[in-house]
């Protein structure tokens, strides 16, 4: 916390597994020995573990914010949390472990580049240990650290650990997850003493691997390693129209966020879906001219030539265009109690641009325990499947395995106006 | 694990970068949305964001205050003044205003207004037909914040239902919502009490006088520091103290700029914007703890205002 005015870069990591693995004492438990909370915060969590009957503070009050989790011990819904060390800064989700708000996991896992994937050391990998982890598979999280929790209820057994482990990395190796470029570590410790979480303690010195701390200080910051394309959808067209003033009356800027590559005055760029071709003549943040524009970095595009843009529209660089697609096929998370309709007309929102979409079919289910792909007529909650879908406006899509934001969407249902599904572009 | 060698932007960039989309999805996606603005520091932060989001346009929104007639005048003079240079149309709605229609009642002349902000909120949302408010809650201040969605749909009631939240999946958002329903976009809720401090000080933007040390008249009541005898805008004066209570002159200052009869200032020889970063580095005590006299009547008392519609 002291040193918090000097560190530069930012890490998003989330918490998931199965219910009672202990996610939310893990983040209480790594707040508490970086010294991230605050004496006011404390004094009231203890008085609520006191309230409860307990003996000693419960850390997992500190993310379970809400009356209806205090009172029945779980959690709902993601809780952020923010902490910094010397060397940076992170943003925290604590995903719920029930099967029943796997939506909110899913909410979680979207944004975060590393997740630390719990199990409990005395009951193994179970089932929403694998729905997890097939989840962070699915949403492409670039790192992944398993915990195996809970180490003193097993008086620290390294055999137990080694068991778990290999039983993990086996199931990893089945769905994909550990494949190149993404590396997986495995962690003894007890989120509720702290051994192996910011110190090593004294119980488990036949560990000789980093700490938990040690492995989210160390995960690099950016979301993919890759080189990307650049893609900037457009969010917003500004045209001041300012008669009076000669600078801006045709003054004509394209507002957006670099969602990934890089960009610079004179590049050549081609503004889909009509193709126009252009020069940028200037980038801009605020007041401020820059040079050039890098992945996340929300500027404003000045092009050389009057381009016809509005919301919705993408620039990209001429030499690396995406395709412009009518049809779209993704692994489609189902977010609603409502069950997907095939005969409904829903509105799917991909970048700054939504079209009216129909499923044209559901090629198969996918069983998270045995991993078995099934035929199904229908989603209800929490199913996966490969669906296909005819849109009605072209959409320019990449792959979700080459580049996260132009190949992610979402399913809007217009009657409540609810997000009901999580896409990912195959 | 793997060696970073792809450049990324420095954290307070980032947030930043954030938070301009966030502004930009909201005019982008919303018919009409306001602009919440006190003239506190959080409020401050995000119109500098909207400048850079939006110049050398206009903001696509209003900027809107409700203003519970209890506000230091500092605050009110600051809000007035920042509005003009950036020539932006602000709205102010007032809980006084409710209190003579009778939608708000005070439960006794020295309840505080705060929580009645919801009242009057709401009024001012069905006046102007707002579908979007754009406010500078940030989750680090309390449990429930830490909980809610940077597009967080409300009810035709403006009630927020914590456990029925709608998915919100990569920077997809979704603030779409039927006619008397309503969004409200937080675009500042990854940021830390920290990183505003660090951001006002990068971006030298100006600040009430009320956030750097001041002598100020106080008294002790229940462990927390009450300012008494402040003067209104309007002349009034307000927070007298209770009998047998002594009034101590002593250097304080803000933390954060609400209501007058539920914000305290902490003890604090902080009079520039370099030394607040650093007493923020070291405070023992969170913002609203130290601050917020009421969110300590119950574990849950921000959770259940959300619920009926406050920020
Ligand atoms: N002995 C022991 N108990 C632990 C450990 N970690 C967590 N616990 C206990 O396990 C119980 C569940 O912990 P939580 O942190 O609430 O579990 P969770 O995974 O967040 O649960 P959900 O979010 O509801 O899925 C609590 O009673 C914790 O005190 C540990 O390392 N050792
Ligand atoms: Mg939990």
């Amino acid at each position: 916390m002291s040193n918090a005015q000097h560190n530069d870069s930012l890490l998003r990591f989330m918490t998931c597994g199965s219910v009672d693995d202990g996610k939310s004492t893990l983040i209480g438990r790594l707040l508490f020995d970086t010294k991230s909370i605050l004496a006011d915060t404390l004094t009231q969590m203890d008085r609520t573990s006191k309230k409860r009957g307990l003996e000693t503070v419960d850390l997992s009050l500190l993310t379970d914010g809400l009356q209806a989790e205090r009172e029945q011990g779980i959690t709902i819904d993601v809780a952020y949390r923010y902490f910094s060390t010397g060397t940076r800064k992170y943003i925290i989700a604590d995903a719920p472990g029930h099967e029943q708000y796997t939506r909110n996991m899913v909410t979680a896992a979207s944004t975060a580049n590393l997740a630390i994937i719990l199990i409990d050391a005395r009951k193994g990998v179970l089932t929403q240990t694998r729905r997890h982890s097939f989840l962070a598979h699915l949403v492409g999280i670039p790192h992944i650290v398993v915990a195996i929790n809970k180490m003193d209820l097993v008086d620290f057994d390294q055999a137990t650990f080694e068991k778990i482990k290999s039983d993990y990395l086996n199931f990893a190796e089945q769905i994909g997850l550990q494949r190149a470029g993404r590396d997986i570590q495995v962690v003894p410790l007890s989120a509720l003493t702290g051994d192996m979480l910011v110190d090593r303690g004294d119980a488990m010195n036949w560990y000789e691997g980093p700490t938990m701390l040690e492995l989210l200080e160390s995960a690099p910051a950016a979301h993919s390693e890759q080189n990307e394309a650049f893609r900037f959808p457009v969010q917003f067209v500004c045209r001041p129209h300012a008669s009076d003033n000669h600078d801006l009356h045709d003054f004509r800027g394209f507002m957006g966020r670099v969602e990934s590559g890089e960009i610079s005055v004179g590049d050549a760029v081609t503004v889909l879906p009509n193709g126009y071709t252009s020069k940028v003549k200037a980038i801009q943040l605020g007041d401020e001219k820059l040079q050039s524009a890098i992945t996340e970095q929300s500027v404003t595009l000045l092009l050389e030539d009057e381009i016809d843009t509005s919301r919705g529209d993408m620039i990209v660089k001429s030499s690396e265009a995406p395709e412009a697609v009518k049809q779209i096929s993704g692994m489609v998370c189902w977010l609603s109690e409502t069950p997907l309709s095939t005969a409904r007309t829903y509105v799917i929102r991909h970048t700054t641009r939504e079209s009216k979409a129909k499923v044209s079919d559901i090629e198969y289910k996918v069983d998270v325990n045995s991993l078995e792909k099934l035929p199904s007529q229908g989603l209800a909650m929490n199913d996966i499947a490969k669906i296909n879908f005819k849109l009605a406006q072209p959409l320019m899509v990449d792959s979700y395995s080459k580049n996260r934001a132009t190949g992610a969407f979402i399913v809007i249902d217009e009657s409540t106006n609810n997000t009901v599904g999580a896409g990912m572009i195959i | 694990m793997t060696t970073a060698n792809k450049k990324t932007l420095s954290h307070l960039d980032w947030l930043e970068a954030e938070a301009i989309h966030i502004l930009r999805e909201v005019a982008g996606q919303c018919s009409n949305p306001v602009l919440l603005f006190s003239g506190g520091k959080d409020s401050l932060c995000i119109l500098r964001l909207a400048e850079k989001a939006f110049r050398p346009g206009r903001f696509p929104f209003p900027l809107m205050h409700i203003d519970t007639g209890h506000n230091y005048k500092e605050v009110i003079e600051f809000r007035d003044q920042r509005a003009n240079e950036l020539g932006e149309r602000l709205i102010v709605r007032s809980v006084e205003d409710s209190m003579k229609r009778g939608t708000v009642v005070l439960k006794s002349d020295d309840e505080s207004r705060n929580k009645h902000q919801s009242v009057t909120l709401l009024e001012a949302i069905e006046e102007f037909g707002f579908d979007c408010c754009i406010g500078g809650a940030r989750r680090d201040e309390e449990k429930a914040r830490a909980k809610e969605r940077i597009m967080s749909f409300r009810d035709e009631f403006g009630q927020w239902d914590p456990k029925n939240q709608r998915p919100e999946l990569w920077n997809l958002y979704n603030a779409r919502s039927h006619k008397g329903e309503n969004i409200r976009a937080f675009p500042i809720s990854n940021w830390t009490e920290m990183d505003v401090w660090q951001y006002i000080e990068r971006e030298n933007l100006g600040l009430p006088s009320i956030y750097f040390a001041h002598q100020r008249d106080v008294v002790m009541r229940a462990g927390s520091i009450v300012p008494v005898n402040v003067p209104l805008a309007s002349g009034e004066v307000i927070n007298q103290p209770k009998a047998g209570e002594e009034i101590i002159n002593m250097q304080v200052r803000f933390r954060t700029v609400g209501d007058i009869t539920c914000t305290a200032p902490v003890i604090s020889d902080a009079d520039t914007i370099t030394k607040i970063v650093l007493e923020t580095a070291t405070t023992t005590i969170t913002e609203r703890g130290a601050t917020r006299l009421d969110d300590q009547t119950s574990d849950a008392s921000m959770e259940q205002r959300k619920k009926e519609g406050y920020f």
